[in-house]
């Protein structure tokens, strides 16, 4: 408890860059997310359990955002593949993950949007996207479920808190955006 | 250079007369505390006994000090556990928010300043190559185009020098692997810190500050506890945290995921996991100071 | 009773002298008093005052330690050629030798003990009280040498004077095998000493096999030059005699010293300019200085110049049987060896740091301040001490004289 008071002035100045905070993953993924890992997202959506592993819960990134069907409900599905402009038009625009081949509903499911679609069909709920990224990127998956990939806190040889892909890479544009670095260490010579 | 130029005035001549005298009075009427603190043992060498008063009498100190109850933990190594902890090159932005999650959860002085990492800024033409390594960079943003960063702390060195020189056994390797300094034991010769090959050993020069309200009150007695002036310090992979479960300050604060830690000796911990799938290296490695600390490559 | 008329005595003679004498030591005790000055501001803000940090963790300090090392363990190592040729003055050559080196081993000492944070718990290395990491700490073993050295000095010197003092034969079974013990002893004190730096792979400036062996050469130049001019002032204000083939062959036992000195430090040179490794840098900065950070080099040309110039002076027949020119050259390889010990040994050996980081370490006022400090309070004692073995050996001070004195009074 004590720590977290502690590190305040820690958090603030993260959450005050947090707006183009863009965390790295990966060797060439530099992406912009709005909602970093340590956006009290993950403090308000608490974690899931799934097998032995805490994961928390998916970051959108406004409220009312989801559920999807309280829009989606009421709209008619166009499949066709396009520019989005009344809504969404901010993730058409920043859209940068494989672009050239891939939009909207090759990852969202048409029929009902609460739901994220797989390849093979398969629905999935958005508290397990990490399913859905390991479809393509099966090694970085391997990876993030033995805890190399990713980070996890908590107990090294105990509960660990796991966060989900998207914590830190947005979906729709994974590449990371380089942040800003704290102080570099005070001069030897000007130490006295 | 800019040093205090003083000293050589007759005033400062003048001031110091009563400190001479009063050093020489507060020889001769030391307290029994003073005399207790100047002939304190070794602490591996106490009684369990003499650790709990002395422990009493510590955190008695600090809270006074700091104002705010401290705890001065002197939790021993546990059976099968060696500590090891893994650094994902591939991942490191060099953001530098370890250095300073280490900072506040170690209690290092704010001024004079002491980091006990150090976060070098390579070129990724030249590989990691010391003579092309700088610690002071400071871009808006990081990482800059054609650079890695390799953060550098103790190594926990398998087969460390510095434990090696010290003419006091101050610092010694604990069984779980944790190379610690008896800040009560050490003289302060800095002997360790010529040996050390990965400047991962701190002076404290000058009397330590911390604020009051930074202050981090759960501590280890070899670890994060309010050092005196004069002694060694050094990374402690978080003793006060690891051996109580938690993982090291920096690795909960990397927003990369870039740090890894373990225990070496299960094989079902991430820190294994990498040493057998990834490909890792130590740093230094032709000195044969074996660290229990890797660099590896995620991606 | 008799030890206490004896302290008397010793200290009447420490009293008493003229003009000259007095205005040194007035002058000494002023320097030590404004390096004390120094000094109490280092203990009381701690080593902040100094201008070493965690890059260049040990400076100038350290720096004198070594070098006073070496003049105390050349002191004794003249007592080698005082034996093998048989000089007259040999019992005057070891006393004065042994002096000297007990004064520096007490200097190297008083060293370290400004050089540690925590002075006060220096009794923490120590056997039995503390836990002295031996055998494993070299530094450990370099107290132990030194201490065992100095034991061995002031008993040999402590017996020869009081045997003297009180009329007697000293016990030659007793001081020749301690005088002989003396000798490799005195090449342990400055082996160990270049150990303490020369086994640090971190260090790779000082990890050379080299070391210890430049260390020897370098003492065998500068204690016997100390020697050198200390016996000419001798010969002059005292009875003590000796001849001046003496002193030319201790120079030319010295120009020995200095061609493998300077021998050696060609191979080294050549080794790490030929090879030019990443271990360069360090001789890059001792010798070119980095980004017009060029004092470590100043000090390292002036070492090489001044050295290079006494070499000259000895080799040269004319110049080393000049004792004008031979004095100059004394002079010259005496700083040559300081500045070398001193300075440029130690601090290219932590520039860069082992992450490649520079940071450019001059000594500040408080180093300097406590230097001059003891090595005043170093001179003062060896003043003291040789004056009352001179009083004892030259000038008929024994228990006769006291008594005489006690009868007219």
């Amino acid at each position: 408890m004590m720590k977290k008071c502690k590190r305040k002035p820690l958090l603030i100045a993260f959450l005050h860059f947090s707006t183009v905070l863009l965390l790295l993953y990966g060797c060439n993924s530099n992406a912009t997310h709005e909602s970093d890992f340590m956006s009290p997202n993950i403090a308000r959506g608490g974690y899931t359990q799934q097998g032995d592993m805490a994961i928390a819960a998916p970051p959108f990134n406004e409220e009312g955002i989801f559920p999807c069907s309280d829009c989606h409900a009421e709209e008619v599905t166009n499949p066709q593949r396009r520019k989005l402009v009344d809504m969404h038009e901010d993730i058409s625009e920043m859209f940068d993950h494989d672009s050239e081949n891939r939009w909207c509903l090759d990852c969202h499911n048409a029929d009902d949007r609460d739901y994220l679609r797989l390849a093979s069909g398969k629905l999935l709920s958005f508290k397990e996207s990490q399913k859905l990224c390991g479809q393509c990127h099966g090694d970085k998956y391997r990876d993030w479920k033995v805890g190399v990939h990713g980070k996890r806190t908590g107990d090294w040889n105990g509960k660990k808190q796991y966060l989900l892909c998207v914590h830190c890479h947005n979906p729709h544009s994974p590449h990371f955006k380089p942040i800003k670095p704290m102080p570099p260490p005070v001069r030897q010579k000007d130490i006295y | 250079m800019q040093k205090k130029q003083k000293n050589s005035s007759r005033r400062d001549f003048l001031k110091k007369i009563p400190v001479v005298a009063a050093g020489t009075v507060a020889m001769a009427s030391c307290s029994p505390e003073e005399w207790d603190d100047f002939l304190q043992q070794s602490f591996r060498t106490l009684s369990k006994e003499e650790k709990d008063a002395i422990i009493k009498n510590l955190e008695k100190k600090y809270t006074e000090k700091y104002g705010k109850p401290f705890t001065v933990s002197a939790e021993p190594a546990t059976e099968g556990i060696l500590f090891g902890y893994a650094l994902d090159l591939s991942r490191c932005v060099g953001c530098r928010r370890c250095v300073y999650a280490c900072v506040d959860e170690n209690n290092q002085s704010r001024d004079p300043q002491v980091h006990w990492i150090q976060v070098l800024q390579m070129d990724k033409i030249k590989g990691i190559d010391l003579a092309h390594a700088d610690v002071h960079y400071n871009p808006e943003t990081v990482p800059e185009e054609g650079h890695f960063y390799m953060p550098v702390a103790c190594q926990q060195c398998r087969n460390p020098q510095c434990t090696t020189v010290c003419p006091t056994k101050a610092t010694y390797q604990d069984e779980d692997g944790i190379v610690v300094v008896d800040y009560d034991w050490c003289i302060g010769c800095r002997y360790c810190m010529a040996a050390c090959p990965y400047g991962a050993r701190h002076f404290n020069w000058g009397e330590p500050s911390i604020p009051e309200e930074d202050v981090n009150p759960a501590t280890h007695y070899l670890g994060n506890r309010p050092r005196p002036k004069g002694v060694v310090e050094k990374c402690t992979f978080c003793i006060q945290r690891v051996r109580k479960g938690k993982y090291p300050a920096c690795v909960e604060i990397c927003p990369t995921g870039s740090r890894k830690f373990g225990n070496l000796l299960d094989p079902n911990s991430e820190i294994r996991y990498i040493l057998e799938n990834k490909r890792v290296l130590v740093f230094k490695e032709e000195l044969n100071t074996q660290p229990k600390f890797y660099y590896f490559f995620g991606v | 009773m008799k030890s206490l008329r004896f302290l008397r005595g010793c200290f009447r003679i420490i009293v008493s002298g003229g003009r000259v004498y007095y205005a040194s030591l007035f002058f000494l005790l002023v320097l030590v008093v404004w390096g004390a000055l120094g000094y109490i501001g280092q203990l009381q803000d701690g080593l902040v005052v100094t201008n070493m940090r965690d890059s260049v963790s040990w400076g100038f300090y350290i720096g004198n330690f070594t070098f006073l090392v070496g003049v105390a363990a050349a002191a004794v190592m003249l007592v080698i050629p005082a034996y093998i040729y048989n000089w007259k003055q040999i019992r005057e050559i070891v006393i004065f030798g042994e002096i000297l080196a007990i004064c520096a081993v007490i200097m190297c000492l008083s060293f370290i003990m400004v050089d540690i944070g925590h002075p006060l718990r220096f009794w923490h290395m120590l056997p039995l009280i503390g836990t002295m990491n031996f055998p494993s700490s070299i530094l450990s073993w370099d107290f132990f040498v030194l201490s065992t050295y100095f034991l061995i000095n002031i008993v040999v010197v402590t017996h020869l004077l009081y045997k003297q003092f009180y009329k007697k034969e000293y016990n030659k079974s007793f001081i020749l095998p301690m005088v002989l013990l003396s000798i490799p002893a005195a090449i342990a004190i400055h082996t160990v000493t270049a150990f303490l730096y020369n086994a640090l792979p971190a260090r790779p400036f000082w990890n050379s096999a080299l070391l210890a062996p430049r260390f020897l050469t370098t003492a065998f130049c500068s204690g016997p030059a100390i020697l050198i001019l200390l016996f000419q002032v001798l010969r002059k204000t005292t009875k003590f005699e000796i001849k001046d083939e003496v002193i030319f062959t201790i120079a030319e036992l010295m120009v020995y010293a200095m061609f493998i000195y300077l021998f050696f430090t060609v191979s080294e040179f050549f080794k790490e300019f030929y090879s030019n490794t990443e271990h360069i840098v360090y001789w890059e900065y001792l010798l070119l200085g980095v980004e017009r950070n060029r004092e470590i080099a100043f000090y390292s040309w002036a070492s090489i110049a001044m050295g290079f110039t006494a070499f000259l002076l000895f080799l040269i027949p004319k110049t080393r049987k000049n004792l004008f020119t031979l004095n100059i050259g004394a002079i010259l390889i005496y700083f040559s060896v300081y500045l070398e010990k001193g300075i440029t040994l130690i601090v290219p050996g932590f520039t860069p740091d082992t992450l490649g980081q520079y940071f450019f370490y001059v000594p500040s006022d408080t180093e300097i301040r406590t230097a001059v400090m003891i090595f005043s309070a170093g001179a003062i004692l060896f003043t003291f001490i040789s004056k009352i073995a001179i009083a004892i050996l030259f000038e008929g001070f024994s228990i006769d004289s006291l008594k005489k004195k006690v009868s007219t009074t």
